[in-house]
């Protein structure tokens, strides 16, 4: 089947206000009639929670933390982009949307790019007004910085803490509507299920993660804000609770996933340090601003102190490879990058995973001082974790998962294939095409949350009845009875493996076939090797406590058993997609040079797929991708 | 990493186990073998709840979930300081290297008369949502706001809000409080938004309303003690608390 995005027509400048002027409109009477499901209350869904609870729906919110001030998104170090153009050095909507179009190697949709440029100024003033405390100079203007892969600075920043700020920004606003009553928030609640009737999203079943109810919530509509997938790797830059269950439970009720493959991973993380590492820290890519990735030349130097490599021994690699942005280059590339020069022996610290990110250069020009108001927060927390001074001695870095660029398929509207189910943020395929820039997933959950669904939802509310739905249903009792029976069956299998175990092996599994270069062959390895990673937990997976009660391990097998499926999923599309793009990097597809070589040909298309059963067959269904505004170009750094 | 001891240590926990809310709980003993330095503390708890499982035996349950020290999840109070003392450093981002070999480690929940235990080192602190429901908020609809430079915050100013936002509602102040009181976080919330101009229109009310809030919850007065800004994992100033008080001067004067 062609997939079609529904994406306005005519001049890319007038699609978003055309098309917000074409929707229909609810009557503000009858908004509080209409009850919606927002699962997740980071920055995509915590907005839009708020702003929907705001125009005055009935909204019921969800989140597996204590509070919804603890979604993910508070990890985010670095910034938000938005084209605000105040250091008047040339930046733009379009420009903004050119760079993300290009950035994501053309594998994203023109108009919904475009509409994230459009809306990206107005969160900016968003953020201003909830008393965000953005950086600014000394005259009281907003500061902005240039991040990962722009040549213009159109980063806004709160010290180190930026997804921090935003989100509490957010969770301002969300905490006033639930003040008000708009809004009924439910903590420590995980959505097991969605309820599909007659082929129409109408509720979820959850699980009550303090006392272990298990029940249906249902609504005229479901959006899902859930966040992204790469814990699939077991490790990485993610909070432990991040998972796919919220999106897999909705693709096996029927709605597309789209470019599972499209996974980011991260220049700079600190490296691992043993088996019982449990995640990854990333440390900002604002780092690469002032700081210089070097390896030793000569592999015998690798184990000497830096200190002691002599300035002409040292390989600053990005720089040499990419002379124009140099240590900025985007993060898929400077992985890469990284990778490559480990691979060759001449990587550094344990196990010879890691480069330097050296700040000697800029602590001479500008002085500690500096660097430390720019950075403190992130050189005190590598030395926590690495009992090494940044300031004195080079980092050590190393690339890790961190980012999904794939997610549930959306129309413009951001609603699934499935009528009725919405999909916000990171949990989204959307913007970002096959690689995201640095400082746009902020802007895209808060895009999505404040300025996108507050219209196109109501587009869709408007044409249905509210209430239209009921507890009593035979849908709702049997997605209440298969949660149950799924749990039961964990319980009884009484096996010899923890969960954890199982989960690690499937993260080896993930990062050495399906992680930063990918091949034919090793991507057949993980899909003969995940179905057996599944097996073994079905067979021989051991769960101790019960269900009625607080049950960590539950919680994480639930979410284990999810990744054992997905792993599959994801296996395929990139072994589905014969090129290299953005994140996506398949060994048989390069340049002579190493470059990542696109096939525009045959692969200028969104893959979505529809699920057929565990173990099946998924079918694939394209969107055509169409560029009339950015010329289809080969995407080049140097 | 080239310069680190490898030698791993064997501990004793000594941890507080409680089935439920309204179970009693008692400090029970593990021992936590081969514990490498480089090993954050929660990984080392994590060890030892692999050791559980594997007999059969129920693990210890916590809160986490970023383990980098942002998200405010994690609370466990280490051989009686919150977080474990070790200065700026929330107990996800404590690290082994901090304890030798042969150390007894008591492990224990967030006590507060606000916090009830839900089970073992996990508490309810939806308290702390509560105040800030109470009005820890600018009250901006979404849309139609002016221009983000329209007015001027001076650079001294938003510091001094970055300051005070950085708390990450973690609770730790009033655990190490022996009041209970959750005034450092209420103040860290009124001292931000009091400094901005967005904030200052409903300074009045809102001090009001969190203050109230605070007593309605079951959180203790403050008594001048200033162990919460000790047991603070982010640093976060006992000045907002002095600046909470004019704050609240100011109102009742209005
Ligand atoms: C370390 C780090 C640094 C980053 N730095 C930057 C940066 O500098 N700039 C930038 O633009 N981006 C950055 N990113 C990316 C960005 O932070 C995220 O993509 C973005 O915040 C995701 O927001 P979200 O609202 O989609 O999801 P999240 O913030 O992950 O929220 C997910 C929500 O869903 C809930 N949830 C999930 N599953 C369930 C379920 N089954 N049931 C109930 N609730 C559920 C969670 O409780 C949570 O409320 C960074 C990411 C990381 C990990
Ligand atoms: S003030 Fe400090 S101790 Fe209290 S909640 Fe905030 S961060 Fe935690
Ligand atoms: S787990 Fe997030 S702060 Fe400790």
């Amino acid at each position: 089947m062609i997939l079609d995005g529904k994406c306005p027509t005519g001049p890319i400048e007038t699609t978003w206000d055309k098309h917000r002027f074409d929707l229909k409109l609810v009557n503000p009477a009858n908004k509080r009639k209409y009850k919606i499901i927002m699962v997740g209350t980071g920055l995509a869904g915590g907005a839009a929670a708020a702003s929907l609870g705001e125009l005055g729906y009935n909204v019921e919110a969800f989140c597996y933390q204590d509070s919804p001030r603890r979604a993910h998104s508070i990890a985010a170090q670095g910034g938000i982009n938005a084209a605000k153009n105040y250091p008047n050095d040339g930046d733009s909507i379009y420009r903004l949307f050119y760079d993300t179009i290009k950035g994501g190697d053309f594998r994203a949709r023109e108009a919904d790019v475009w509409r994230l440029a459009q809306v990206s100024n107005n969160i900016i003033d968003q953020c201003v007004a909830q008393g965000v405390p953005f950086a600014r100079d000394y005259a009281g203007y907003l500061d902005n910085r240039s991040f990962g892969g722009a040549q213009v600075s159109r980063t806004f920043f709160a010290r180190g803490q930026t997804g921090q700020q935003l989100l509490l920004g957010a969770y301002s606003a969300l905490s006033r509507q639930i003040k008000a009553g708009t809004v009924k928030m439910f903590n420590r609640t995980e959505m097991l299920d969605l309820i599909v009737i007659d082929g129409v999203a109408k509720g979820i079943t959850v699980r009550d993660m303090v006392t272990g109810e298990i029940r249906a919530h249902m609504g005229d509509a479901v959006c899902l804000a859930t966040g992204g997938y790469v814990n699939v790797f077991y490790l990485s830059t993610n909070a432990m609770g991040c998972s796919v269950t919220a999106n897999w439970k909705a693709h096996k009720k029927g709605a597309y996933f789209a470019n599972p493959c499209y996974t980011q991973i991260h220049p700079t993380c600190i490296p691992q340090t043993g088996d019982h590492q449990s995640k990854l820290t990333l440390m900002s890519e604002s780092l690469r601003n002032d700081g210089r990735c070097w390896v030793p030349k000569k592999k015998e130097d690798c184990g000497k102190h830096p200190s002691e490599v002599a300035e002409d021994d040292r390989d600053y690699y990005l720089e040499r490879k990419y002379p124009s942005f140099g240590n900025l280059a985007p993060r898929d590339i400077a992985s890469r990058a990284a990778k490559e020069q480990c691979d060759d022996g001449r990587g550094v610290g344990p196990g010879g995973r890691g480069v330097y990110l050296d700040f000697a250069g800029s602590i001479n020009r500008l002085g500690e001082h500096t660097i430390k108001e720019r950075y403190g927060n992130l050189f005190e927390m590598y030395e926590k974790i690495t009992d090494e001074n940044g300031y004195k001695r080079p980092m050590r870095m190393y690339p890790a998962p961190h980012y999904a660029m794939g997610g549930l398929w959306v129309d413009y509207n951001l609603m699934s294939n499935v009528p009725g189910l919405f999909v916000l943020g990171e949990a989204n395929f959307s913007v970002h095409g096959a690689n995201r820039l640095g400082a746009s997933a902020l802007m895209q959950g808060l895009a999505d949350g404040y300025f996108v669904i507050p219209y196109t939802i109501g587009g869709y509310l408007a044409g249905i009845k509210p209430g239209d739905y009921s507890l009593d249903h035979a849908e709702v009792k049997k997605s209440i009875e298969d949660v149950k029976a799924t749990n039961n069956k964990m319980f009884a299998l009484k096996g010899k493996k923890t969960v954890s175990e199982i989960y690690r092996a499937l993260g080896k599994v993930m990062w050495e076939n399906v992680g930063m270069a990918r091949s034919d062959e090793s991507l057949k390895n993980a899909l003969k090797e995940i179905p057996k990673l599944r097996e073994e937990f079905w067979t021989n997976v051991n769960i101790s406590g019960e269900g009625g009660e607080m049950n960590q391990q539950l919680e994480n097998a639930g979410r284990v058993a999810d990744f054992l499926e997905f792993a599959e999923l994801l296996s395929k599309d990139a072994l589905t997609r014969e090129e290299s793009c953005g994140g996506h990097f398949r060994v048989e597809h390069q340049m002579p040079d190493g470059e990542a070589m696109r096939n525009d040909a045959d692969f200028c298309h969104v893959a979505a797929w529809e699920f057929k059963g565990v173990g099946n067959e998924p079918e694939l269904h394209k969107e055509p991708l169409k560029f009339d505004n950015v010329h289809l170009a080969v995407r080049s750094y140097k | 990493m080239s310069d680190h001891t490898t030698n791993t240590m064997n501990l004793t926990l000594h941890v507080w186990r409680q089935k439920g809310p309204n179970a009693t709980g008692k400090l029970e003993t593990y021992e936590a073998k081969h514990i490498s330095p480089d090993m954050s503390f929660l990984e080392m708890v994590d060890e030892v709840n692999e050791t559980l499982i594997k007999k059969g035996a129920d693990p210890i349950a916590f809160d986490h979930d970023c383990r980098e020290g942002i998200c405010g999840m994690c609370s466990q109070v280490v051989n009686g300081v919150p977080h474990g003392g070790q200065d700026r450093t929330t107990v996800c981002q404590l690290h082994m290297r901090s304890f030798k070999d042969g150390d007894n480690i008591f492990i224990e929940p967030w006590r507060a008369r606000a916090f009830p235990v839900i089970k073992d080192l996990v508490v309810d602190r939806s308290a702390l949502d509560t105040i800030i429901q109470a009005g820890g908020y600018t009250s901006c609809h979404t849309g139609g706001i002016p221009d983000g430079n329209a007015l001027l915050i001076p650079k001294p100013e938003a510091d001094y809000a970055m300051d005070a936002a950085e708390c990450i509602g973690c609770g730790a102040c009033v655990a190490g409080c022996p009041n209970g009181s959750a005034m450092l976080f209420t103040s860290a919330k009124v001292a931000q938004l009091a400094a901005l101009p967005q904030g200052r229109a409903e300074a009045a009310v809102r001090v009001n309303a969190m203050t109230e809030a605070l007593k309605d919850c079951g959180f203790g007065n403050c008594t001048n003690h200033y162990e919460c800004q000790a047991s603070c994992p982010k640093g976060v100033d006992v000045k907002f608390i002095a600046k909470l008080n004019r704050e609240y001067l100011k109102a009742l004067a209005n």
